[in-house]
């Protein structure tokens, strides 16, 4: 330790001793859960300020929660978005699909069928609800739990389950962990691993479109433990600084893996009023009430359009499965947690919100539920003629060293050379699985 | 050499509506360097900006504008302020073509000064090629002349990979001999300052000879040419030297076919000694012409610490340290 000048006067002196806080959620395992410090506000009872408004008319908001969906399942305030029972049977559509979809792709995880995989339970309004507020062409740069915007987009999933499976119709080659897609005709951006850079690439690609005269906007998806990385602040700043049209969600779901918010600075604020320290819109939104979601995603992305500006908005909801098949959640939280959430499912809550409108019943719900769960599982087993993983090296060994560059210089050259020599001492029965 | 940068710079603008300049003052002011000199003026502000102080926004920011389809050619104030970017150079840009087979690309030019020799100290001094070589995806070029600054800026603007383009700042303004005590040429005395008007590109991965000789091949790219091809006059060495221009990709054969020739080889750059780029050359040379080799591959390089301020020329490998190692490959 340095020499401090007082150092003759022992340590500290009569100041007091400094102490280090270390964050700690509210329960662990065992514990009673009670979310009662959640404050959740009426529905309806927030005010919707223009959208072209100064970032700083935002400021309440980004404190508030922005609420449609009452507990009379009926839709209250000036945030109601009025969608028509057919945009809302279509959105439950997609919740029922991606939620047969993480089902199936679990139980293949643990067939041995694939690697890994990640579930988006709870999560579902965040990303479907959100994406059906954009235009379909608007560019989505996202995070790894949104496969509910590339299934409201309507990208088949016999793709996307190749891509889990990386398996020989994997149109990424193998190349890419599972459930981390890409499909450029549905602008939908290469998923990473390193978290949080999609953040600036999507303010980028926002500042091109604007270079351009184009009318296309960017939105990205991070999580909130996330936010802690530098790339989100420096996507912050410039967002701000250009005015991108660009919209910022900040998934909040309480959990980064075993991380609770807090180590992500979320004792001290929301993620919302992040920013307000940029010049941003901020908004703080109920993410698991789906009207909510799509009303607050279509005000930042209005405002986008009209040139308006870049939005933070803040899904506040509830990751109510692991973080991915690789988790065990027990270890680390509460398992009343999910149950207690006290904003609810955001699937029940869009179902009861179409019954309440004489626009759906259970009955429908159920026959919709089945007809998903089959649907992807003609899907999974057309997927699995192409293979599964670990069953075979699916891709001709050359395609290993394609796409490092856009044309093959001479040490590729020589290494492919190399490992398709190797072919023939590693695998003398021929390829397996090819 | 920074007025063929500007105009090569220029000369893509016009060609290309496309292409978007950005960094830490290159607007306005036209960059610390002055490589962006008037071109925000003749191009507009939409397409030449500054960024706030963020390496990783900048490079950030590139990436998502050439997945739009633009060809963004940022720079990096000071080379040694890449490392702040490098997440998004390295884990992003260069792998985003292969991890999206092909869906994807991030055509970006990185431009940056590198290198020591103007004072600098140890966060203005860097070279640190090497670390970019290793990355799988990356392009890295690095002139040494006027006449290869535009040809090389223009063709790594126009290709389709991620390109990181060092800039020796100590031949920015004039070539280099190598002596701190010595008056420095000016380029335009220089054989190597003729820079033609209108567009020209040189090949990225074809080294350059410098001369031919038949006594030793001297391997040797930016700054280091100037100081070996001085050595050797000096010396009187019929040194065959090539400039190697790109270090990614490589132009293997030109360095076999000249170490097969000549038997005998010095690798000569600023940066680090230790797994630096010359360990890569030594490495390639003994696997490739070790029967045709009379002496052991030498290697000339800074040494493994910090760039000191004040004692910069001592860390340098200037001609004591070069000429040693010639003597040392002749006697051998």
């Amino acid at each position: 330790m340095a020499n401090r000048p007082d150092e003759a006067a022992g340590k500290g002196a009569n100041k007091p001793a400094l102490e280090l806080h270390v964050p700690e959620p509210t329960y662990r395992p065992g514990d009673p859960v009670d979310f009662a410090h959640i404050h959740v506000p009426e529905a309806g009872a927030q005010a919707r300020p223009d959208e072209v408004c100064d970032a700083i008319e935002t400021s309440s908001l980004c404190y508030d929660l922005v609420r449609v969906l009452g507990d009379d399942n009926k839709a209250h305030g000036p945030w109601d978005p009025k969608l028509d029972p057919d945009t809302l049977r279509t959105m439950l559509h997609s919740f029922a699909m991606v939620h047969a979809f993480d089902e199936r792709m679990f139980r293949g995880q643990r067939q041995g069928k694939t690697s890994f995989y990640m579930k988006c339970t709870g999560e579902e309004a965040t990303s479907i609800s959100a994406a059906m507020a954009l235009a379909s062409d608007d560019m989505i740069f996202p995070s790894y739990r949104q496969q509910g915007i590339l299934i409201s987009r309507g990208y088949p999933l016999i793709e996307m389950i190749n891509q889990i499976y990386s398996n020989k119709g994997d149109k990424l080659k193998g190349r890419q962990l599972p459930i981390m897609y890409s499909s450029r005709e549905h602008s939908f951006f290469s998923i990473s691993g390193n978290l949080a850079t999609q953040t600036p690439q999507a303010v980028g690609w926002a500042m091109a479109s604007a270079i351009k005269g184009d009318s296309r906007i960017a939105a990205t998806w991070v999580g909130e433990g996330s936010t802690a990385e530098g790339d989100f602040h420096a996507a912050c700043t410039f967002a701000t600084v250009y005015n991108a049209p660009v919209i910022l969600n900040v998934i909040n779901n309480q959990w980064a893996i075993s991380s609770f918010s807090g180590f992500a600075g979320g004792e001290r604020t929301t993620f919302a009023a992040r920013a307000l320290g940029y010049g941003l819109a901020g908004i703080r939104v109920d993410g698991n009430d789906p009207l909510a979601v799509y009303a607050a995603e279509r005000w930042a992305a209005n405002r986008a359009r009209a040139n308006g500006g870049p939005t933070l908005i803040e899904h506040f909801t509830y990751r109510a499965e692991g973080h991915s098949t690789s988790d065990d959640p027990s270890g680390y939280r509460s398992a009343q947690e999910r149950e207690e959430w006290p904003l609810g499912d955001p699937v029940t809550r869009l179902k009861n919100h179409l019954i309440e409108l004489g626009e759906w019943d259970e009955e429908r719900q159920v026959a919709m539920d089945l007809a998903c769960a089959e649907e992807v599982k003609a899907a999974t087993k057309e997927a699995e003629k192409n293979g599964i993983l670990g069953h075979g090296l699916h891709h001709p060994f050359r395609t290993m060293f394609e796409d490092v560059f856009e044309e093959l210089p001479w040490h590729l050259k020589e290494q492919s050379e190399q490992a398709i020599r190797e072919r023939e001492t590693k695998f003398p029965e021929g390829r397996p699985g090819s | 050499m920074i007025e063929a940068i500007n105009e090569a710079l220029d000369l893509k603008m016009t060609e290309d509506p496309d292409i978007v300049v950005m960094g830490e003052d290159v607007g306005y002011f036209g960059g610390v360097f002055r490589a962006t000199a008037g071109l925000q003026e003749k191009h507009g502000k939409n397409r030449v900006f500054d960024t706030p102080i963020s390496e990783c926004g900048i490079i950030g920011a590139a990436v998502g504008m050439g997945a739009y389809g633009l060809r963004p050619v940022p720079e990096i104030q000071f080379a040694d302020y890449i490392y702040p970017g490098l997440d998004q150079l390295i884990s992003e840009a260069a792998r985003l073509r292969y991890r999206s087979a092909g869906e994807y690309i991030a055509p970006m030019t990185v431009r940056s000064p590198f290198g020591g020799g103007i004072f600098g100290g140890q966060t203005h001094s860097q070279s640190p090629e090497a670390l970019f070589a290793h990355v799988a995806g990356l392009k890295t070029v690095i002139p040494a002349t006027p006449y290869d600054a535009k040809g090389l800026l223009i063709a790594a603007i126009e290709d389709n990979d991620p390109v990181i383009f060092f800039e020796p700042k100590r031949i920015y303004n004039a070539p280099f001999t190598g002596y701190y005590d010595k008056p420095v040429e000016p380029w335009k005395k220089h054989r190597d300052s003729i820079v033609p008007e209108g567009h020209y590109s040189i090949p990225l991965g074809k080294a350059r000879i410098v001369q031919e000789g038949e006594a030793m091949t001297v391997l040797a790219y930016g700054t280091m040419v100037h100081v070996a091809e001085a050595v050797c006059r000096e010396k009187g060495i019929d040194a065959e030297i090539l400039d190697l221009r790109t270090i990614v990709p490589l132009d293997i054969e030109a360095i076999e076919a000249s170490v097969k020739k000549t038997g005998r080889c010095l690798i000569v750059h600023e940066a680090t000694r230790t797994a630096g780029f010359g360990a890569e050359l030594s490495a390639l040379v003994m696997e490739r012409c070790f029967f045709h080799l009379e002496a052991p591959v030498e290697r000339v390089t800074g040494f493994d610490t910090p760039y000191p301020h004040s004692l910069e020329w001592a860390y340098f490998p200037g001609p004591v340290r070069i000429g040693e190692a010639i003597d040392k490959i002749m006697k051998a």
